[in-house]
């Protein structure tokens, strides 16, 4: 537990700007920065460890169990790291009639990537999203964050194919 | 920085008189299109426009989606007004040799369906006839980047009248009299909502944008705020003045990376030219705008819940009573109106309330934008007046159902809604007709389901959903959606019985009275729908009779062995020239016969 | 700081504006007025109409209302709206009707009830809360005789690492009360709901174990929870073993709110004074010694007063704060560390009274000390963690071994099948086991505090204090101040209960605002009397009322009402521990404090 404390471990660089970011964040009151700087810090780290959010916690005054509260809740938050290609698999209904559970399933037994937790080599990380209103390009897939229409299963397996290829190379 | 009503008109007069280019390409640049690589598009043009020395003539213009997704890539030609649909990289050259540079038009790339006739324009395609964009008006039409675009087509000359010809209580009226309700699916009276937060009295009141569009299948706000932000920006001002707030949110989801682009670069170009901020155009009132991101969570497109992200909290609903124009952000007056809902409120202060009453129904006025997805041939984004049937919209705007199947239903709402079968397809869309018909409005979303679709199995699809973005806080939705959800996968597994189909039904109804919030009180909706047009098909599950294997049929075949090869569990017999047999206890349904069938012989489960 | 609940405004004010200071219902057909603002559950109150509620908790007089209308249970209908409404949530306005009895509000509640218990574990004859549980007290009400849901139940880690409290999410209906205690009313803010949708559940950050967190163990999570998902620890098997063993003299204590109390468990009424009954009931089980913690109290007093005076003598370091509460000693460890030099020193009288079963006793009897040991009974649940602490023992000897709850005694007494209404008085041990009236009100907040004043006037002055009654420092509001004149010097008296008042005494000490020379803290709403061992008060106030009026008779039957008093604790001193604050008091009644770092 007393890792939990330690920041030793994460690049002092970013936590300073993270910590003048929420230090200099313009809010009513600390609850209402919340959100933001922990967008900050996932968009900084990539991820929030427990250890990031008691330090977040610390600078905003804030229980840390209120923290874990409001991070555990919305899906955009993750508390594991991601793979270097975060993939994700529109499930919305227009996607979903044109067979986007193949594709999700695919995509995970290709990538080796399973549940939340990323592919042994770093490389992917396969969740599922919901409706990002491409709709007229079901099935729809993003992979970080750039939006790939009209991908099938067999489409998905030669896109992590090709990439796991160019990256071992 | 504009001071006055004055200065904002001569700037529009000078927009407009300003030296016109001979021909403006406008490009369809929203997320559906960008993905299929309008921007690579955007790059071969810029090319090939200096290539043929065309810079000075011709100019380049990204927009807003022109609603036509289906048929992406999409550009226009003006003032010309020829429309090209699916063009591709290679056709960029052609375009500007053949069009730009010698005025011919590209037959090839006109919009040129089998059995119609070809068209030139959106004029003469059956997609956009019955249309009437009014939330929709300026995308496609306008560079949303560009605020000068805007103002060209009378952004924020609404603004300018109410603050200076009219005090709050007229605007009031107005959007009162106009009759508009709520687009995000509730259909509340705006004008009334307005009036509420307006006579409610506090130091500070606030006024939210809720686009956190969260249906699957609805992308109504997202082209909004893609395609014409200043429009959202404009009218969150007007409503903060007419309530008596001096600061608005935009409550955006996370996904919408585009979008929050575009309405931050809006807000910056406004904030610029004194359009928003202090003593807007010299009228002595002062109204900004901030942006909040969800993150992630369906629930909180339900106004308490959004109220309580931007406070920091996860995003849970709290009772109603007490509503958001008694206690909402900070505890203070807020209202809260959907993208959709604010979209049309410029055009309502421009052109009048008896225009907007003119458009419409008795109790459901004005337009509905529609995201149109699904079996059907023209999938997109439609904006049609209240009162047009849902066979209109399938049919006609839609062009039918996809490939040689036949229509089964159309859902509509979302994972809030229902469906309607084509007993009803003569129904009109408005609020009151469709949720006599057990179905709902809603968002706009608009699936058409072809007679391939399981219904069991959409129920379960939009289960999965709620069960997944349920909050968590209220018994029934908590673990009542949890049960339902669990009921439907029985049931698809084989192993329900007919008290199923009782508890089902009950349990439905139980959650929708009990739950704490939208959410759960409208999650069995798809459920209890589909329960009441297909009851056999549910019955077919609880008694085990549901066929899920494919057959061949006897008369069709033609014993060609094609099946046979391609079956993964070899349970085809039969020999060359001789009607071939499906076992249907080993069969996987996995579909492999009925693609390698030359003769379409295969009958799917 | 604390997150403030979401629904903590004031609903009340939700319908400001309005003109009506009165407004009517209609309930079930019967035509009442109400308070503007009150509640369709407060109107179905007046009306004698009952509602069944879960998660509703209203401990107004303690500033604490969970009031966040999720559980569902207590469902009406509208009848104008035909639909149904949370009674404990919906504020009434003026010409409501409602029906609370209508098909579909039955069903609705009905459906809550059917689906918590389709998710809840059935194994109620052995839990602890077996009988004393709300939830079951519901199912029965509502005759819910078949779960037609099954499915997917919850399969959370228990955690019982504290050796204090047990937290069993399986258990929990996601009420949230124990939220609103630790948020709201104690400021501490270590349980959060995780994850969403079927997965949520109430737990710490990260799923650390409640030993990791700033937990204090104040236990008023248990006091609230409707069912067993947060319960103490249980020692009686613990204890059970040391009676039954030939080889060891068990001895037990009794804290004074655990007499107050314990008739409850009984049929008596809440403040019935079970003390001969008890002491009867404890040499019926078994125990060798029975000691009283008033004694342990009175001799806390006169080594506090004397602590006291030595600091106001020689410049500090003032205020002097009282250390008896363990949930505000971890409280003060945890988030003020820096603020360690100014409690006192003297252990609590429990720990007191241990150490000297283990020594003075031992010696006294002529009892090998390795074979002694002492139970403590308390009406806390953090006395269990007090008792485990490293500071609290003696060589190899604890100053307590285990300590059980009111709760926990009561069960023991029925297990033994003791006729404990039949019971004849019996008294304590003749040596700690007397007690002044000044220590029995040492479990209501004011009274440690009064309990100084007494003995501490007396030593300064030289003279008798006549009235000893300091009415200026009695009282139930969380935050109180009050002087008293000691040879013409002025004393300024703090005192809190809760830690949202503690935290804000300690705010000003270390701003330097405060001005007070002695400060009393009580963790628990009104003091021990309300602590988290003591029998559920299922939210009625009045129950802490008439404990703690009990607490005062007691003081005022007692002829003897100032510590210093006590014979026993003289002959203490005179035969064994020497001069007051001595070398040996040090060693013996002393202890230390260190920063703790949690989550």
């Amino acid at each position: 537990m007393s890792s939990l404390f330690d920041m030793e471990s994460f690049d002092q660089d970013k936590v300073q700007l993270l910590d003048d970011y929420i230090g200099n964040y313009v809010a009513q009151n600390n609850l209402e920065a919340l959100i933001p700087a922990l967008y900050k810090a996932q968009t900084l780290f990539g991820y929030l460890p427990a250890a990031l959010q008691r330090h977040i916690a610390e600078k905003l005054d804030l229980p840390s169990s209120h923290v874990n509260g409001v991070v555990s809740f919305y899906a955009y938050f993750s508390e594991v790291p991601k793979g270097k290609y975060a993939i994700s698999v529109c499930t919305g209904t227009a996607c979903h009639v044109k067979g986007a559970s193949d594709v999700l399933n695919k995509a995970r037994e290709v990538a080796g990537a399973h549940g939340e937790t990323m592919s042994d080599d770093g490389l992917f990380s396969v969740n599922d999203v919901r409706c990002i209103g491409a709709c007229g390009l079901a099935p729809v897939v993003t992979i970080n964050g750039k939006v790939h229409g009209k991908i099938n299963a067999k489409d998905m397996e030669k896109i992590i194919q090709s990439t796991k290829e160019a990256e071992n190379a | 920085m504009l001071e006055s009503f004055e200065a904002l008109k001569n700037w529009k007069s000078a927009i407009r008189e300003q030296a016109t280019y001979r021909l403006e390409i406008l490009v369809c640049a929203g997320t559906s299109c960008l993905s299929s690589q309008a921007d690579t598009l955007l790059e071969m043009f810029t090319h090939e426009i200096h290539e043929y020395s065309l810079d000075a003539e011709v100019v380049l213009t990204p927009t807003g989606c022109f609603g036509f997704c289906g048929q992406g890539p999409i550009l226009k030609i003006e003032p010309d007004n020829v429309t090209y649909v699916q063009v591709g990289a290679d056709d960029v050259k052609t375009i500007v040799d053949e069009h730009l540079n010698a005025g011919r038009i590209v037959e090839h790339l006109l919009y040129d369906p089998p059995g119609q006739k070809r068209s030139t324009s959106e004029a003469g395609m059956p997609f956009y006839q019955k249309q009437h964009r009014v939330a929709l008006k300026k995308c496609g039409v306008i560079d949303p980047e560009n605020i000068e675009h805007a103002i060209k087509h009378s952004a924020y000359e609404a603004l300018g009248t109410v603050l200076h010809t009219m005090d709050s209580d007229d605007v009031i009226d107005i959007i009162k009299q106009s009759g508009l309700r709520g687009r995000g699916g509730g259909g509340f009276p705006t004008g009334l909502k307005w009036q509420f937060t307006s006579t409610t009295q506090a130091d500070e009141k606030y006024v939210v944008c809720n686009a956190d569009e969260g249906d699957p299948g609805a992308f109504m706000d997202r082209s909004i705020m893609e395609g014409d932000p200043h429009t959202i920006l404009e009218a969150m001002t007007i409503n903060g003045y007419a309530v008596g707030a001096n600061q608005g949110f935009i409550y955006i989801r996370a996904e919408y990376e585009l979008a929050t682009q575009r309405l931050f670069k809006a807000l910056s170009d406004a904030r610029k030219h004194g359009l928003l901020g202090q003593n807007i155009l010299g009228s002595g009132f002062d109204f900004d705008i901030e942006i909040k991101l969800g993150a992630g969570a369906f629930v909180c497109g339900e106004e308490t819940a959004l109220i309580h992200s931007m406070e920091g909290y996860r995003g849970e609903p709290t009772t109603k009573p007490p509503f958001p124009s008694d206690v909402g952000f900070r505890t203070l007056p807020t209202n809260v109106n959907n993208v959709e809902t604010y979209a049309n409120i410029p055009s309502i202060i421009l052109e009048g309330q008896r225009w907007f009453q003119s458009i419409g129904t008795k109790n459901s006025k004005g337009t509905k934008v529609f995201a149109l997805a699904g079996d059907v041939v023209n999938i997109g984004l439609v904006e049609v007046p209240m009162g047009i049937t849902v066979r209109e919209i399938v049919e006609d705007i839609g062009g039918g159902v996809d490939g040689d199947k036949k229509l089964k239903a159309v859902q509509i709402g979302g994972p809030s809604g229902g469906v309607i079968t084509g007993d009803d397809l003569d129904l009109p869309i408005d609020y009151d007709s469709l949720q006599s018909a057990g179905a709902m409005m809603g968002s706009g979303g608009l699936i058409v389901m072809d007679d391939d679709t399981d219904m069991v199995e959409i129920a379960k699809f939009y289960l999965e959903f709620t069960e997944d973005e349920s909050c968590g806080k209220c018994t029934p939705c908590r673990i009542g959606t949890k049960r339902i959800h669990e009921i439907l996968h029985r049931l698809t597994d084989m192993e329900g019985t007919p008290e199923d189909l009782e508890l089902l039904e009950a349990l439905c109804n139980n959650v929708k009275n009990t739950s704490l919030c939208g959410l759960g009180q409208s999650a069995p909706n798809p459920v209890l729908s589909t329960m009441h047009h297909f009851k056999n098909e549910y019955e077919d599950y609880a008694y085990r009779r549901k066929k899920t294997s494919y057959s061949i049929d006897a008369d069709k075949c033609i014993g060609c062995t094609r099946c046979k090869k391609v079956c993964p569990v070899d349970c085809i017999s039969g020999s060359v020239k001789t009607v071939h047999v499906i076992d249907e206890s080993a069969c996987i349904a996995c579909g492999a016969c009925d693609d390698a069938c030359p003769v379409d012989a295969i009958i799917r489960p | 700081m604390h997150v403030p609940s979401m629904q903590s405004l004031d609903l009340e004010e939700a319908t400001m504006g309005k003109e009506y200071s009165s407004v009517r219902i209609t309930i079930n057909n019967i035509t009442l007025e109400v308070d503007h603002g009150s509640t369709v559950l407060d109107a179905a109150k007046q009306a004698g109409i009952n509602i069944p509620t879960l998660c509703h908790l209203d401990l107004h007089d303690l500033d604490a209302i969970n009031q966040s209308a999720n559980c569902r249970v207590c469902l009406v209908e509208n009848e104008t709206r035909g639909n149904l409404v949370p009674s404990c949530a919906e504020i009434v306005q003026d010409g409501m009707r409602i029906q609370t009895d209508t098909k579909k509000a039955v069903q609705g509640r009905r459906t809550s009830m059917e689906l918590l218990l389709s998710n809840h574990p059935k194994e109620c004859l052995t839990c602890v809360k077996n009988l004393d549980c709300d939830l079951q007290e519901l199912s029965n009400s509502m005759n819910i005789k078949d779960i037609p849901y099954q499915g997917e139940m919850m399969n959370h880690p228990v955690d019982d690492s504290s050796g204090a409290i047990i937290k069993d999410p399986n258990k929990c209906v996601m009420c949230r009360r124990c939220m609103t205690m630790c948020d709201e009313v104690q400021t501490v803010g270590v349980l959060s709901p995780l994850k969403r949708g079927f997965d949520v559940s109430v737990g710490t950050a990260f799923h650390l174990d409640l030993s990791e967190t700033s937990c204090t163990y104040c236990g008023q999570c248990v006091s609230v929870c409707p069912t067993a998902a947060l319960a103490e620890h249980p020692h009686v098997p613990n204890v059970w073993r040391r009676l039954n063993n030939p080889n060891r003299h068990t001895v037990v204590q009794i804290a004074p709110a655990v007499r107050v109390a314990i008739g409850e468990m009984f049929g008596y009424e809440a403040g019935e004074i079970s003390t001969g009954k008890l002491i009867a009931a404890l040499r019926r089980l078994g125990f060798d010694g029975v000691f009283d913690t008033k004694f342990g109290a009175d001799l806390t007093i006169v080594e506090e007063a004397n602590e006291f005076l030595e600091r106001l003598n020689n410049d500090g370091p003032l205020p002097l704060l009282t250390s008896c509460c363990p949930a505000w000693v971890n409280f003060i460890e945890q988030k003020y560390p820096d603020l360690l030099d100014i409690p006192s020193s003297c252990k609590s009288p429990q720990s007191m009274v241990g150490s000297l079963s283990k020594t003075y006793y031992a010696n006294t009897m002529g009892i090998d000390p390795q074979n002694i040991r002492m139970v403590a009974v308390m009406p806390c649940v953090a006395k269990k963690a007090e008792a485990a602490r490293d500071e609290l023992a003696y060589g190899e000897q604890r100053d307590v071994d285990y300590v059980i709850t009111t709760r926990e005694l009561g069960a023991m007494i029925k297990e033994a099948a003791i006729d404990f209404n039949n019971l004849p008085d019996d008294s304590f041990d003749d040596i700690l086991g007397e007690s002044t009236g000044a220590s029995s009100i040492f479990g209501t907040t004011g009274g440690v505090v009064e309990a100084t004043a007494r003995t501490a006037y007396e030593r300064v002055t030289g003279k008798t204090l006549e009235n000893v009654e300091f009415e200026t420092i009695r009282g139930m509001e969380g935050l109180r101040k009050a002087s008293v004149t000691l040879n013409g010097r002025t004393i300024n008296i703090g005192i809190a209960h809760e830690l949202k008042n503690a935290r804000k005494l300690l705010d000003s000490i270390r701003s330097g605002e405060s001005d007070l020379d002695l400060i009393e803290i009580m963790a628990c709403p009104g003091g021990c009397i309300g602590g988290g061992g003591q029998p559920f008060h299922h939210g009625d106030i009045n129950v802490l009322n008439k404990r703690r009026e009990a607490l005062y008779t007691l003081d005022k039957n007692n002829v003897r009402r100032k510590s210093h008093e006590n014979e026993q604790v003289k002959t203490l001193y005179q035969k064994f521990l020497g001069d007051i604050g001595g070398q040996k008091a040090h060693k013996l009644l002393h202890t230390s404090y260190s920063k703790k770092l949690r989550i």
